[in-house]
This record gives C-alpha cells, sequence and structure tokens, in this order.
C-alpha cells in the first residue's frame, strides 16, 4: 500500500500528465479548479482515472468540497 | 405521432391530492428507477413508492409534525428525496428543498431562516452539520437520517431505515393557496430569500409545462440534476408522477455512466445544465472529428438534410433513421432534453437539433415557479429562450430605442413573496408583476431573447445563482479598507449572458499596494468558497466608496463610476 506521501505524488503526477500539465508546477495545496483551468465535470473525470490507477473507489460525493490535491489524496489514502 | 394529453390537475386543490391520485391510478406501473454507476440500487412501482412514503409520513405525524410545519430535506439526487417530498405533502407540510452542495454552515443558516421543524437529510450531510461549529444553534424538531453506516452515531437523529408505519398515517389536506414549498433562491451568506410558492403555483406550472412537453406512463425520465433544483423537481417528480411515467435517478455524473444511462434505461427525456449539455457535445465533436473523410462527408450531408427537413419542427422518427448510430447509443428514445436556468450556447443547441435531439432551452426564476418561457420546437430557436408558456404574460419595461428593458412576469405561478421579508418582496413584486432583473426584448413572433442583467449577480454554467453579496463575507477582514463583490458584467455591461464572471474591487489603505500577502489571502479564502461561488478576478480601486446615510455601499453607484472610469481589459486582473 501507498504511504500517503506516495499517493499524493502519484495523484499529482496522474492529474498533471491527464489534463498535459508540467508535474513540477502544481503543488499539493493547489487548488485543481484554478491550476488546471478545469470545472467540477472535468474533475470526475479525473476521478474516474484515479479509480482505475488506485484500484478504489471513489464515490462522487467524496469530492464534494475538495478543492486541493493534498485532501484528495487523502480521501484517495482512506479507501487504500 | 401519437399525441399525448396533458394531464388535468384543476380537480385536485394541493400536489398532494394530485400525487396521491397518480400514486392511486398508476399502482403497478415503474415509478422510480435509482441507478449507481452500472448497479440498480431500487426499482419502485407507485404502489411501492406510496407504502415507503406511507412509513415516512408515519414517523413525521407520530413526532407531533402538523399541517403547514415546515420540514427540510437535504439529499443529494436520488429517490428517498422523492419518496420525503411525498411524505410531508400527505401530512400537510410546507417543503423547504435545500441545495446539499451547500456548506454545513450555510446548510444550519437556512434551517434556522426558513424554522424547519423536521429535517431529513443524507449521512455524510448530517455528518458535517454535526461537526459544524454552528450545529449547536439547530433547533429543529426532528432529524431522519438516511443511509447511515450500522455503528454510525447519529447525535440523536433517527433513522430514515427505521421507520414502520404500524399506525397509518393521516392525509392532510391543504387548500390551493397553501404553501406547498419555501424555495431559497439565494441569501446563503447574506440576507435569505425565500421564494414562498403555493399548490397552486405548482399545479399551474405542471399544467402548462405538461401541455408542451408531455408525459405518459412509457416515458423515461433521467434525472441527474438534484431534485432541489426547480427544473427537476417539476420534470423530474411532480410532472411525471402526475402522468405514471418512470424518473430514473442516476447517482453519479460521470460521463462513461451518464451515455450508459441513456442506452440502459431507453431515455425519453433528461434535463441538463448547459455544463453537461457542452460536454456532451465536446464527447460527440471529438468522435465526428476522428471519422474518415468518407464517413464525414457523409455525416455532414445526413447534418444538412436533417436541418431542411426539420425547418418547421422537429421529426424524431426521421432523424432516428438519418442517424441510427447516435440515436441506439443514446436508447433510441430520446424525444428532447430539456434545459434551462442558465446560459445555453445557440450554436450548441443547433448541434443537438441538427442531430435531430431538440433541446428545450427555457428560461425561468425560481421567483416565478419553474419555467417562464420555453421552446415550443414549432419551429426550433437556438437564438431564443422560447415563448411565454400558457397563462404567463411577460412585459418589457422601460425599453430603449432596440425593444431592450427589464422583463416582467405576471400569472398564476408567480411567488407569493419572500418568506418573512416584505421589503425584499416589495421590490420584486410591483403591482402585481414580478421583476425579474433581466435584461432582454421579445421579437415579432413571440419569442424571448435574453441580452444581459439589470441586477448584480450571475448564473454559472452549472445553474448556480450567485448573489455577490452572500459572498462577500467569506472576505471579511481582508487587509483593505473596504471591498465589494460585483458581477463582471454589472459593472462592464454586455448584451450576453456568456461566460459570467465574478470579481472583487478593492480600496486599498492610504498608501498601500498589493502585496503578496494580501493576494495570498485573497486567493486562500476564494479557495474556501464552493467552486462555483468563486471570484475570477480583482480591481484595485482609488476613491471611496460612495455610501448611503446608513453606510451601505451604493453598488449601482459604484459600478457606474467603475465602468466611467475604467477598461475591462485594463483594470480586471486575473486571480
Amino acid at each position: 500500500m501507498s504511504t500517503p506521501d506516495q499517493t499524493l505524488l502519484q495523484l499529482i503526477d496522474l492529474a498533471a500528465s491527464h489534463f498535459r500539465v508540467p508535474a513540477s508546477e502544481l503543488n499539493p495545496d493547489d487548488d485543481f479548479f484554478k491550476k488546471l483551468k478545469i470545472n467540477s465535470l472535468q474533475t470526475l473525470d479525473l476521478l474516474t482515472k484515479l479509480e482505475s490507477h488506485f484500484n478504489v473507489e471513489l464515490p462522487d460525493y467524496e469530492l464534494q468540497g475538495v478543492t486541493d490535491f493534498r485532501t484528495l489524496a487523502d480521501r484517495i489514502q482512506a479507501r487504500l | 405521432m401519437t399525441r399525448h394529453q396533458a394531464p388535468d390537475l384543476s380537480p385536485y386543490s394541493s400536489l398532494g391530492e394530485a400525487l396521491r391520485a397518480a400514486l392511486d391510478k398508476f399502482q403497478e406501473h415503474t415509478c422510480l428507477i435509482e441507478a449507481d454507476r452500472e448497479r440498480e440500487n431500487c426499482r419502485l412501482s407507485y404502489s411501492d413508492f406510496n407504502a415507503a412514503a406511507q412509513d415516512i409520513a408515519s414517523a413525521l405525524q407520530s413526532s407531533g409534525f402538523a399541517e403547514a410545519d415546515r420540514a427540510a430535506i437535504i439529499m443529494s439526487n436520488q429517490s428517498k428525496w422523492l419518496i420525503a417530498a411525498y411524505a410531508v405533502f400527505c401530512s400537510g407540510g410546507v417543503l423547504i428543498p435545500i441545495d446539499f452542495k451547500l456548506t454545513a454552515a450555510e446548510h444550519l443558516a437556512l434551517l434556522a431562516h426558513s424554522k424547519t421543524r423536521s429535517l431529513i437529510v443524507e449521512f455524510p450531510i448530517w455528518r458535517a452539520l454535526t461537526q459544524s461549529p454552528a450545529f449547536s444553534n439547530l433547533s429543529v424538531v426532528q432529524v431522519l437520517v438516511t443511509e447511515a453506516p450500522k455503528n454510525a452515531d447519529l447525535k440523536g437523529a433517527q433513522r430514515w431505515e427505521d421507520c414502520d408505519s404500524t399506525a397509518p398515517p393521516r392525509f392532510v389536506p391543504r387548500r390551493r393557496t397553501d404553501l406547498a414549498c419555501i424555495v431559497y433562491s439565494s441569501g446563503t451568506g447574506g440576507r435569505p430569500k425565500g421564494c414562498m410558492l403555493t399548490h397552486s403555483n405548482y399545479l399551474e406550472q405542471c399544467q402548462s409545462l405538461m401541455a408542451w412537453y408531455p408525459f405518459w406512463p412509457g416515458v423515461r425520465y433521467l434525472s441527474i440534476l438534484p431534485t432541489n433544483h426547480a427544473i427537476d423537481f417539476m420534470v423530474g417528480f411532480i410532472g411525471p408522477f402526475v402522468c405514471g411515467a418512470t424518473v430514473v435517478h442516476l447517482r453519479t455524473l460521470r460521463p462513461e455512466y451518464l451515455k450508459e444511462a441513456f442506452a440502459r434505461f431507453k431515455i425519453t427525456y433528461a434535463s441538463v445544465v448547459p455544463m453537461v449539455l457542452k460536454a456532451i457535445e465536446g464527447g460527440l465533436r471529438t468522435r465526428f472529428n476522428e471519422l474518415p473523410p468518407f464517413r464525414r462527408w457523409v455525416l455532414d450531408r445526413l447534418i444538412t438534410i436533417n436541418r431542411l427537413l426539420t425547418r418547421r419542427e422537429p421529426r424524431p422518427e426521421l432523424s432516428r433513421r438519418l442517424f441510427p448510430q447516435i440515436h441506439q447509443a443514446l436508447g433510441g428514445e430520446l424525444r428532447a432534453l430539456i434545459t434551462g436556468g442558465a446560459f445555453a450556447e445557440p450554436a450548441t443547441l443547433q448541434f443537438f437539433y441538427d442531430l435531430g435531439i431538440p433541446v428545450a432551452n427555457g428560461y425561468g426564476l425560481t421567483e416565478a415557479g419553474t419555467a417562464v418561457t420555453v421552446n415550443d420546437l414549432n419551429p426550433f430557436r437556438s437564438d431564443t429562450v422560447g415563448k411565454p408558456l400558457p397563462g404567463v404574460e411577460l412585459r418589457i419595461l422601460d425599453a430603449n430605442g432596440e425593444g431592450i428593458g427589464q422583463v416582467a412576469v405576471r400569472g398564476p405561478t408567480v411567488m407569493q413573496g419572500y418568506w418573512n421579508d416584505p421589503e425584499q418582496t416589495a421590490e420584486i413584486l410591483v403591482d402585481g408583476w414580478l421583476l425579474t432583473g433581466d435584461l432582454g426584448r421579445l421579437d415579432s413572433s413571440g419569442h424571448l431573447l435574453l441580452l444581459g442583467r439589470l441586477k448584480n449577480m450571475i448564473v454559472t454554467e452549472g445553474g448556480k445563482n450567485i448573489y455577490p453579496e452572500d459572498i462577500e463575507a467569506a472576505f471579511a477582514g481582508l487587509a483593505v479598507k473596504e471591498f465589494c463583490v460585483f458581477a463582471v458584467n454589472y459593472v462592464w455591461k454586455q448584451q450576453s449572458l456568456a461566460g459570467e464572471q465574478l470579481m472583487i474591487v478593492l480600496r486599498l489603505d492610504p498608501g498601500a499596494e498589493v502585496t503578496k500577502g494580501l493576494l495570498d489571502d485573497l486567493k486562500s479564502r476564494n479557495r474556501s468558497l464552493a467552486d462555483f461561488k468563486r471570484l475570477s478576478g480583482y480591481v484595485v480601486w482609488e476613491d471611496d466608496f460612495p455610501r448611503t446615510a446608513s453606510m451601505k455601499i451604493k453598488r449601482n453607484v459604484l459600478a457606474e463610476q467603475i465602468a466611467a472610469g475604467s477598461a475591462r481589459e485594463t483594470a480586471l486582473k486575473e486571480l
């Protein structure tokens, strides 16, 4: 099982490759809506990618109120 | 093509009565299917629905819930929302549908403002409420919690699944003039606006909408909007139920499951916000662009032919034959998508119509029930928000030389006023007319074109109304002399509702500059807001804000000063 830090790093790498931005430009506390210029539907798309990578199911409501990579990584970690 | 009659709702004096008659008439028909991804959570006949609602009505009434008591629902889009709502109407209650996407503090503020007696809520939301600092102020008498884990601490709430109608509930009759719902159209952070809508408002709205877009047994409506949303409440609950149709709830918005749901459940109608519409359009355009040149050429010719043959009215059977793959992928039964509540781009609407999928674009506001105008598709017009529904009167006030002025509405669906707020009611309801604050004009065929806003607010692509005053509390204490939040288009007017955004105007302390610390604080506070409420930019203003004698900011005067003194392109900085 990944450590919380590994989960966070993998999440940032996946988001960077999915939305084609350099991973080095993304920070754990970044607001991913603003940083990646995406809307809530595009974020759901990212969730699907994350589920497949981490082999967990993340209900849509898990995203409710989550706006930064670190909190999202915490939600994933809790389900690993 | 078979013509379906709108139901006659005139015999009924309340939503509860109309729904009760439908449950009795369509007992064996399927009324609800709830799906989550590829799983089907439940499938209920009208008879099953009635039995489930009796349990909840019994739980309400045994706790002392009486007629005109208020019951709030805070749930995502799912079957229990509708069951709970019917239980409230059966018990003679007033329903408070609350947006589940608000924060816990906002939920608690609206529960207090509405003086809710009973709360019906999903467990994750209830957990968030109990963890909020303001939870100790919650004064509801009864809480029913759905889907709570077995060993969860419910903090005194009752478990939905334990409700059982050992004593059958009473059906409490209501009159048409009685309140059915209080629906909050704004004011989560400021002064709440609770629209008081009567049973008559809803029955009249349902009657006129069903006249243009009828439902019947066999119709399957896909519900992906939350039911607290006015459109889904009407066309994803009341409308289909009184006609014996089936509502399919999908508990995810993931594009892959959404597409699959259309085909799997052979959907007839679905309501979507413009953001979802654009996402579907994007997916289809990508696939079209990947076609080999010859197939793409054929598709383009078919689109031209379809446009020609459907220029007077939609011809679903013909379009399905011209585009069999597209329609089969969507289940082969889709008659129309319904959208409204936010700006939808004409090009997107035309894209779908050209493929034989009409989008019933409309215009409405909670204060006027659900819809004021809808495209009747005779013929389809992508550039307008349609014609007034039967019984609705529209006027353009103070029209300029081009016929553009404020849209005013009168009719049987207009609300009674704002809950406990005669002052705000008097501002919006004048001589029987509802002043919408939206700018528009009527064309020669009676279609309404929306062309901007008179009021300081935005509607997001996701269909959310955001009033700047409501989010200013998030910036209280910012290290500036004063600040004010505006809709960008309210300051720099444009004749369009596309791409609406919010901005903050900062008046710095004398000699101060915009520092990194200030910007970081601004960004951090912005992030604490729900994503659809965030500011997109800021403006630094050099003068003190104009204020009234009671020191309120004169927002309209300030907006005029900013527009006169600066250009949007140079003054507005990205946040």
